[in-house]
């Protein structure tokens, strides 16, 4: 510990820390525009300069490490002159386009202008400018008002693992930019805006539409993958008009996946904001009356036995919980949330989580990844593994489809065989102290599923990865809903059919809980499907009735993570036209066809979840597991077949009804994926 | 003046052959495993206490410089790194070490690799200097077959490895460390301090970085002694040093002399004086472009040593002497160093990036008659404003030419703006 003192205030603090960590220590705001917590100190903005007695000259805070005895002074005349000099010097060749600038009202520049800046300029030669450049259809990019502080370089080369944005020529002429004008192809692009401290970089579906304070800010979580990273969602009205990162060290730090920040323009379309009925094959526009009188109808004349559910992946733990308890009162065991078909073993709660935590990458030595391309998957828990991985000791080893994780790998093989023989890999995992694996979705939506994940499970037991202080084996989620609906238990109970047995004919009633992420054609021709959702989308299109729910943004929801960790996210916005939260639609049908669900409010659904399990009464914490018990999940692991994993997700931008409707998210699939996505239509 | 017998460099000027034979026969690799037998510390003592200062600039004492180097090595290697990346405008005194005294740079280089305990040395030289670069890497050649270099090094039982490396072009990569960073194959911008590099150098490893005069300088240093070094010059600047004069002289040179020589006798002895006369000189430019200008009046007295042209708030810098006459229009000529650094800035830092275009307009108004008298004033806040404030050295750099012009020169640039003025209004009455 270093004892330095800041103003006049003493204070102790670890050796190795910035005089900058000291200030703020200390409670004295010292600004910046280049050095963020977050990477890598570069130091040249110079707007952080503090006197240090015993030094000449001022010095920039960000980069001097403290030192026993320092004293520090962060408010002199000649601080105040040096950040005025600095200040003057960074507006010299920023336009002074403000009132046109999306920054406007939340930029750095801005906010200290007002302290450090003059009223006046003494600048009278021209002013620098800048061409535009094409950073692809998320980020907007405006270079003239670079300050070259170099954030997004040491961003996109750090943590995004993805080096394509860099400074070239020097001095007054120095650019940022991608070398060779090309869209961002980083699935955590969008954090550049975030970081941007002027206007350069702002969001291009976001462009001229709001001012920050006109916005109505809501904290919520992210559903289009099962990080559940922490959102704020902006709004105006009744519309959702960006959605923003907030800091949660132990699950996103401060990013957001591209997806999840830019698919929001997909909620204004093809949205279901009224009932609708099939007539004659034709749907038509309906009152709830009507939907529910045909619901009524068609159910009382059907046993439990023959009514089925399918639970969506982006569904709130409230509604799918209302649905559950509806399917009971019916009388049917039919009730499945992995529509994907994969081999979850819900029997045991450590066979489904990332086990590990996200945090807990950290601290691992090794990794084995089993079909799954995380960067893809879950790119900011990809960026955790990529931090890791940067800080040196850990080895990585991929089993599956190839592909640029952003971080070095041994590869082992493409199919399961490679689970029996691990090469050279073995004897690193051997020797790592902490070992993990990440088990894929891709890995258990097969016929061999089952076998894989036991297959996995023995590896993990074999090479260390249970004991007392670590578990090591982790399950890597896609669906935002899925863990929370299997620590509900919406799995086929006794006699149960799972998902492909209701398809085909299996059961005559299907409630597809905002499902579309399977082959609808599949359904039976006589069967009788009900749709509750929010999109127009698959699923929509095969149903009889169609139920209008709200999307996630619209209602209050719980939603567990891969980790186990239960979220709680507000309502932002209320749903369009006719459309209901979806757990009142469940309970209001409930009641009119005489099981009413034996909660009237949300305080009381949520009493009903906690008793279901605890975990929901945990909001925002996770139960880390030992791995104590090494008992094998079902499925015999010498039934692995040889094909080869592929992976869960393949097309990053377009993973859900609503990043299906969204623009934007086709703009990146033309911009990234674009001949492939042309040969596959 | 130096006498012949003190000088280091007997083939400054190529007048005799600079392969390695030839070198042997002026006294280089004479005796250099016994002096290698002396030791590390030994030969660190005998550099602290003949006084040497980097001749590369700043002036910073090389045996202290040595010093800071691990004595144990963590598990790191230890690296010896040469400044040849001479870019500073009127220097050309490393040049003509390479060109016609190689194997003294070389020999400099072992032992300073012995003294630190690197095993590694790199020469980053000046992408321009291609034909020394060639003339380098043959005499390294020479020495690799004469086994003065490489495995058991000169039959000391120590390792030592040499290599050159040719930079882009690029003034900034002359920084320590900004040319670290491009020895490492980046871009080359200054990295903040600390750390510094003795600590976390090339490739994150202990490394010093040392300008060629310097290391070029320690055979001798140790084959004569610390004293005889130590005698010369003046106190705290001994030795001697290389000064390159360009400019309105009628003898421009290189030559080797005494610090503490009185510019005076520099120029008129041998340089064979200002054109014109010695009444007939304007202004001197004493270390490089970066220093700033001296007057006549000053000019008259001073000394060339790095504490005697601190004290007129100039400095010896590189040694390199640029000599204008009347008819120089000194102005104009510091609007072109100002040109210079505004192209030169790496562009990292604010102050430096924004600072040098700013300077280098101001000057262009100046020199092209837009300016006015408050101008001057303003010119000189903003090379205050950028002036101390920067990640390296570059930003003082781009400032004290104008502030030098300023301080010695203040009536003639005021002149030039009322002229300048009362011309424009002229010309707009007449219209």
């Amino acid at each position: 510990m270093a004892k330095v003192t800041v103003d006049g205030i003493e204070i102790e603090i670890a050796n190795g820390s910035s005089v900058l960590q000291a200030c703020e220590m200390a409670g004295k705001e010292i600004p910046r525009f280049c050095y963020h917590e977050r990477l890598s100190i570069a130091g040249n903005c110079r707007m952080c300069l503090v006197e240090i007695e015993k030094m000449p000259k001022p010095v920039a805070s960000c980069g001097q490490p403290v030192g026993d005895g320092m004293v520090i002074k962060t408010d002199t005349e000649t601080v105040r002159k040096a950040r005025r000099g600095v200040m003057e010097f960074l507006l010299v060749n920023h336009p002074l386009d403000c009132p046109i600038c999306d920054q406007g009202g939340e930029c750095d520049l801005q906010d200290e202008a007002v302290g450090y800046g003059r009223g006046y300029s003494r600048y009278e030669e021209n002013k620098r400018s800048v061409g535009q450049a094409d950073w692809g259809p998320l980020v907007k990019t405006t270079m003239t008002r670079c300050i070259h502080c170099t954030r997004c370089v040491r961003f996109s080369t750090e943590v995004a693992g993805v080096p394509e944005l860099g400074a070239t020529a020097r001095g007054e002429s120095m650019r940022v930019g991608t070398y060779v004008e090309k869209a961002l192809s980083s699935e955590l692009s969008g954090n550049i805006i975030d970081l941007c401290p002027v206007g350069a970089l702002t969001s291009k579906p976001y462009a001229y539409t709001a001012r920050p304070w006109e916005l109505k800010k809501t904290d919520s979580v992210d559903v289009f993958d099962a990080v559940g990273a922490n959102i704020r969602v902006d709004a105006r009205g009744a519309e959702v008009l960006r959605i923003l990162p907030r800091v949660n060290d132990a699950v996103n730090e401060e990013w957001l996946g591209d997806k999840s920040r830019f698919a929001v323009d997909g909620l204004k379309r093809r949205r279901l904001d009224r009932p609708w009925i099939r007539e004659n094959g034709k749907l038509r526009a309906a009152s709830w009356e009507e939907a529910f009188a045909v619901i009524a109808n068609r159910i009382k004349a059907v046993p439990g036995e023959k009514i089925g559910a399918i639970i969506g992946d982006q569904c709130d733990a409230e509604s799918m919980l209302a649905l559950k308890d509806m399917m009971s009162a019916l009388g049917s065991p039919n009730i499945d949330c992995r529509q994907d078909g994969a081999a979850l073993d819900a029997s045991r709660r450590e066979f489904y989580l990332f086990n590990t935590t996200i945090a807990g990458i950290e601290e691992a030595d090794a990794l084995l990844i089993i079909g799954s391309n995380p960067r893809r998957e879950a790119p900011v828990l990809n960026a955790r593994i990529r931090k890791r991985w940067l800080t040196g000791g850990l080895a990585v080893g991929l089993i599956g489809e190839l592909a640029d994780l952003t971080y070095e790998f041994d590869y082992i093989g493409s199919g399961p065989e490679s689970l029996k023989a691990l090469g050279g890999f073995a004897d690193k995992l051997q020797a790592a102290k902490k070992p993990m694996i990440i088990l894929g979705q891709g890995a258990l939506q097969r016929d061999d599923g089952a076998a894989v994940l036991a297959a996995a499970w023995a590896l993990a037991a074999k090479y260390n990865m249970l004991n007392a202080e670590w578990h090591g084996f982790n399950v890597l989620h896609t669906a935002a809903a899925r863990v929370g609906a299997l620590d509900l238990g919406l799995v086929p109970g006794v006699g149960g059919k799972k998902i492909s047995a209701m398809l085909g004919g299996g059961v005559d009633v299907l409630w597809l809980l905002a499902a579309d992420e399977f082959d609808t054609s599949k359904i039976g021709r006589e069967t009788f499907v009900i749709y509750q959702g929010h999109h127009g989308d698959a699923g929509a299109a095969r149903a009889d009735v169609i139920l209008p729910g709200a999307a996630y943004t619209e209602k209050p929801g719980t939603y567990v993570n891969t980790e186990g960790r239960a979220q709680f996210g507000f309502m932002a916005v209320s749903p369009p036209g006719d459309a209901r939260e979806d757990w009142r639609i469940l309970r209001a049908i409930s009641a009119y066809i005489g099981h009413a669900l034996p909660y009237d409010d949300v305080s009381a659904l949520r009493a009903r979840l906690i008793q279901a399990n605890p975990i929901f009464g945990e909001i925002g914490e996770v139960r880390r597991l030992a791995g104590l018990n090494h008992e094998a999940p079902v499925g015999d692991a010498a039934g692995i077949g040889s094909v080869p994993f592929s992976n869960a997700v393949h097309n990053y931008y377009q993973t859900d009804p609503i990043s299906r409707a969204s623009p934007t998210m086709a703009a990146c699939v033309a911009a990234h994926y674009g001949t492939q996505a042309e040969a596959a239509e | 003046m130096l006498n012949d017998k003190d000088r280091i460099y007997q083939n400054l000027y190529g007048l005799q052959d600079w392969k390695l034979a030839a070198a042997k026969s002026r006294g280089d690799w004479d005796g250099i495993t016994e002096l290698l037998a002396r030791g590390r510390d030994a030969i660190i003592e005998e550099v602290k206490t003949s006084g040497m200062r980097g001749r590369g600039g700043a002036g910073f004492p090389t045996g202290m410089k040595w010093s800071f180097m691990p004595k144990q090595s963590d598990g790191r290697p230890s690296y010896l790194v040469v400044n040849a990346d001479e870019s500073e405008p009127g220097t050309c005194k490393d040049r003509d070490i390479i060109r016609n005294e190689p194997h003294k740079l070389i020999e400099g280089c072992l032992i300073a690799g012995f003294a630190m305990g690197a095993n590694t040395g790199y020469i980053y030289i000046r992408g321009e200097y291609y034909n020394e670069a060639v003339r380098l890497n043959a005499a390294i050649a020479e020495a690799y077959e004469a086994g003065l270099l490489g495995k058991n090094a000169a039959g000391s039982g120590f390792d030592f490895d040499l290599y050159v490396h040719r930079g882009a072009g690029a003034y900034i990569c002359g920084e320590e460390s900004a040319l670290l960073e491009s020895l490492e194959g980046k871009k080359g911008m200054p990295r903040m301090k600390p750390p510094f590099p003795a600590a976390m150098g090339v490739y994150g490893c202990p490394t010093t970085v040392n300008n060629v005069e310097t290391i070029a300088g320690v055979p001798t240093i140790l084959r004569r002694g610390a004293p005889w070094f130590a005698a010369l010059g003046r106190p705290k600047n001994s030795g001697t040093k290389i000064f390159c004069i360009s400019g309105h002289v009628n003898n421009p040179c290189n030559v080797e002399e005494e610090l503490g020589i009185p510019l005076k006798d520099l120029i008129e002895k041998h340089a064979g004086g200002v054109r014109g006369g010695w009444d007939n000189l304007q202004a001197v430019i004493p270390g490089g472009a970066s220093m700033p200008i001296l007057n006549k009046e000053m000019c008259d007295t001073i000394l060339m040593d790095f504490d005697s042209l601190k004290d007129v708030r100039s400095g010896l810098g590189s040694g390199a002497v640029i000599v204008m006459d009347k008819s120089a229009d000194v102005i104009k000529a510091i609007w072109r160093l100002s040109k210079f650094f505004k192209h030169e800035s790496c562009g990292q830092c604010t102050p430096c990036r924004e600072g040098t275009g700013w300077m280098m307009r101001m000057m262009a108004r100046i020199v092209d008659g837009q300016a006015q008298l408050s101008d001057i004033d303003l010119l000189e806040t903003v090379t205050r404003q950028v002036e101390g404030h920067t990640i390296c050295a570059f930003g003082d750099a781009a400032a004290w030419p104008i502030q030098g012009l300023l301080r010695a020169f203040r009536p003639l640039v005021e002149q030039r703006v009322i002229e300048a003025q009362q011309r424009n209004a002229l010309a707009q009455a007449a219209e």
